[in-house]
């Protein structure tokens, strides 16, 4: 009796929901993003995004307004992204989830889109296995396998680099990107002399650098979170005489971006990493989606930014393609393949695996009219998640 | 008053008489029905609620009772919601089972640190319990082979509660299964505290030596009370990893130790009901102000707990019964109970 009262309840709210959805012309787009607390910053670059975006393409699109609810999920709580998932499909009665800055997450809203057959998209959360967790989610960030494996094979391959030292922030994406790294180099014939990981919250990286430099390796790599550490690495660095343009550093795109190196100065010259993004980059569509950021958020974007603004991209797209019509299934079929020039350069939709495809840039860090800056020295194009691409189908 | 005529008559009159249900007692359990009917599309919020409502209970237990203070309560949620998590990755999914599993769990752990708390007092109790959070909280991300690590743990899956009931996306089978849950060990507690023990227990908080020098079994009351506290929070945290079928680094965090400090706080220490009131005020403000602003929907909450310590000493529940409890309150409702024949 029980069951035949929730069947009734949810078939009645369905039904509510449906008649809701075609009684008025919006669609609504609900964005679970991390607003408050220590990863507020990633979830505020991201929205700032979302609404360059919609600056430059307007609200409208297939001649339904776009309606955004915004919800804060705090830190890495699952629990509560999840809820207000569940929310914002009950409650809100919203067409398309998106946003989700980290992997836990984004993992954990993927229930709630395989359940509800909702389109979701997710600007951030870097982990492979994200896009596995429901058939109608679409990442439009990066994946951290796709940077690491990519860098490391170009290590070995393009870069002529033999030998390695490893050091990596002991934690979920410094274990994902290290192994990313070593896979691909030790495939392509390099070598590990040695490893370390720092603790997540060890700002002193002096001791750490020295046991490096003492082994004396021809490089090594490194993964540090952004925000205050990389610049504390660059001091280290600096401090411990480690000159990167003679031991080669090579580092993920958070170690170089804006804010480590304005505090990095002269120390960061020289270190080589590999991204999908740098505000920096020339083409007119960045210069134009950087001008219009600046206009709004009065910065400079980063990788979480062009992820939003690409993820809006893709939700604007599909609609324009199914013609205004957002169930999940038609969705996610207009999603699978799409191709566009972004700001960061062509980029895609993998049909099979629903990720992103994109070039990976290897930049070295150079003075440009005085300023430090990630300047491209190579770059791989096409390269889709590997780890999906090794998977079983 | 009922009080002073009750202590004149002895402690176990006394207790009998706290051992009797209240009218508003009866209308707070009926209300918690209301969801269902009034907000059918708050149940997953009505269900966070009341296991946190859980969780500030089990708290309240040790810190409102006994005098415990606590700033690593988290670890036992955690614990209890990674035993519920990691059982049901494992391939046994069934939720009453993988409940009381959770309880065991954080009840074992409760026991071995018990003999640790029962030791200490005051500050040195603040440093240890929030080092040993901490602690749990690295060892669950280190060993990512068992968690997950920071990605969280991946493949917890409930079977349907009794074989019938589906965790839906409305949160319905949720609500009814955490409240029951919360009902029945709220029973447990009332229970416990309305006893000679509960009565021992406040005699701990309010002078531990002197409860010694007159022959009472501290330590083995306080390891007695930590042990069934900390089963208590791993059912919490069970329930959590059992409705949302996630779990993740977060039910170890400081930050949920803090909140439920917070929330017991905030509606009243030492008071059975403090909990469930600072845990509905808590979420549902949350919930309303993080909808209004999602970035500075903190700064409410802020004011709103500097308003209740700086006014309200006792948390909501205790500034209540202080009003209530006053000389003019009395005069004023006198009339109205003689007018119900009940004259005080």
């Amino acid at each position: 009796m029980r069951t035949s009262l929730v069947g009734l309840m949810s078939a009645t709210a369905l039904l509510a929901g449906a008649a809701s959805a075609n009684a008025q012309d919006t669609i609504k787009i609900g964005l679970v993003m991390t607003l408050s607390g220590q990863f507020a910053d990633a979830g505020i670059q991201m929205e700032n995004g979302i609404k360059t975006y919609m600056k430059q393409f307007g609200d409208t699109v297939a001649g339904r307004k776009i309606e955004i609810i915004r919800k804060d999920s705090g830190g890495m709580a699952p629990d509560v992204a999840k809820r207000l998932t569940q929310e914002l499909v009950v409650r809100d009665k919203v067409d398309i989830i998106a946003g989700f800055v980290l992997t836990p997450n984004a993992l954990a809203a993927g229930d709630v889109s395989a359940e509800a057959k909702k389109f979701m998209v997710v600007m951030n959360a870097a982990t492979s296995i994200v896009t596995t967790k429901s058939p109608y989610m679409a990442r439009t960030s990066v994946t951290l396998p796709q940077v690491a494996e990519t860098f490391g094979k170009w290590a070995a391959t393009k870069a002529g680099v033999k030998k390695t030292y490893s050091m990596v922030t002991d934690y979920g994406p410094g274990h994902d990107f290290e192994a990313g790294f070593v896979r691909a180099f030790k495939e392509a014939g390099g070598e590990v002399i040695g490893s370390v990981r720092f603790p997540v919250a060890n700002p002193d990286f002096s001791a750490f650098i020295q046991r490096a430099k003492d082994i004396n390796p021809e490089s090594i790599m490194i993964f540090v979170p952004g925000g205050a550490q990389p610049a504390a690495l660059g001091k280290a660095l600096a401090e411990r005489g480690v000159d990167p343009n003679k031991t080669k550093i090579l580092g993920s795109g958070e170690t170089t971006a804006e804010q480590a190196l304005k505090s990095m100065g002269d120390a960061s010259l020289g270190i080589i990493t590999a991204w999908h993004y740098d505000y920096t980059d020339k083409n007119p569509k960045n210069v134009e989606f950087v001008k219009v950021f600046n206009e709004i958020a009065k910065r400079n974007p980063d990788f979480f930014s062009i992820g939003g603004y690409d993820g809006m991209h893709l939700i604007y797209e599909t609609l324009k393609k199914t013609g205004g019509k957002t169930d999940g299934d038609s969705l996610i079929a207009a999603a699978k393949g799409m191709k566009w020039d972004s700001p960061r350069g062509p980029m895609s939709i993998d049909p099979d695996t629903r990720d992103v495809v994109q070039t990976i840039y290897i930049r070295k860090v150079e003075k440009v009219g005085g300023e430090p800056i990630n300047v491209v020295i190579d770059k791989v194009e096409n390269v889709k998640d590997p780890v999906k691409a090794r998977m079983p189908k | 008053m009922t009080s002073t005529s009750a202590a004149l008559a002895g402690p176990h009159e006394h207790l009998r008489a706290q051992d009797r249900w209240r009218a508003i007692e009866v209308v707070f359990w009926l209300a918690t029905l209301l969801p269902f009917l009034v907000t059918p599309n708050y149940l997953s919020l009505a269900s966070q609620v009341a296991i946190t409502a859980l969780f500030a209970l089990s708290l309240d237990l040790i810190l409102g009772y006994a005098g415990i203070v606590s700033l690593g309560h988290a670890a036992f949620f955690g614990f209890g919601a990674y035993a519920a998590g990691i059982l049901s990755k494992h391939g046994w999914g069934e939720p009453l089972s993988g409940l009381l599993f959770a309880g065991i769990a954080a009840g074992l752990l409760g026991y071995l640190m018990s003999f640790i708390i029962a030791r200490f007092r005051h500050l040195a109790l603040i440093m240890i319990t929030l080092g040993f959070g901490l602690l749990l909280l690295e060892a669950a991300n280190s060993a990512g082979w068992l968690t997950g690590g920071a990605d969280g743990l991946q493949g917890v899956r409930m079977w349907p509660l009794l074989g019938m009931f589906r965790f839906d996306l409305y949160g319905f089978t949720a609500y009814w299964y955490s409240l029951i849950l919360l009902f029945l060990l709220f029973l447990v507690s009332r229970r416990l505290i309305n006893s000679p023990f509960g009565l021992s227990l406040r005699g701990i908080r309010e002078n531990s030596t002197r409860m010694r020098a007159i022959g009472a079994e501290s330590r083995a009351h306080i390891r007695k009370i930590y042990t069934i506290s900390a089963a208590m929070a791993g059912i919490a945290g069970g329930l959590l990893t059992q409705t949302t079928e996630t779990v993740s680094l977060g039910v170890l965090d400081f930050q949920r130790s803090a909140d439920i400090l917070v929330i017991l706080v905030l509606g009243g220490a030492g008071r059975l009901y403090g909990g469930l009131i600072g845990a509905i005020i808590f979420l549902v403000a949350r919930d309303q102000f993080s909808g209004i602003n999602p970035q500075y929907w903190y700064f409410p909450i802020g004011v709103l707990l500097v308003v209740v310590v700086l006014f309200l000493p006792g948390g909501i529940l205790g500034g209540l019964a202080q009003i209530t409890g006053s000389e003019r309150f009395q005069r004023m409702v006198r009339p109205l109970m003689v007018w119900r024949g009940k004259s005080p």
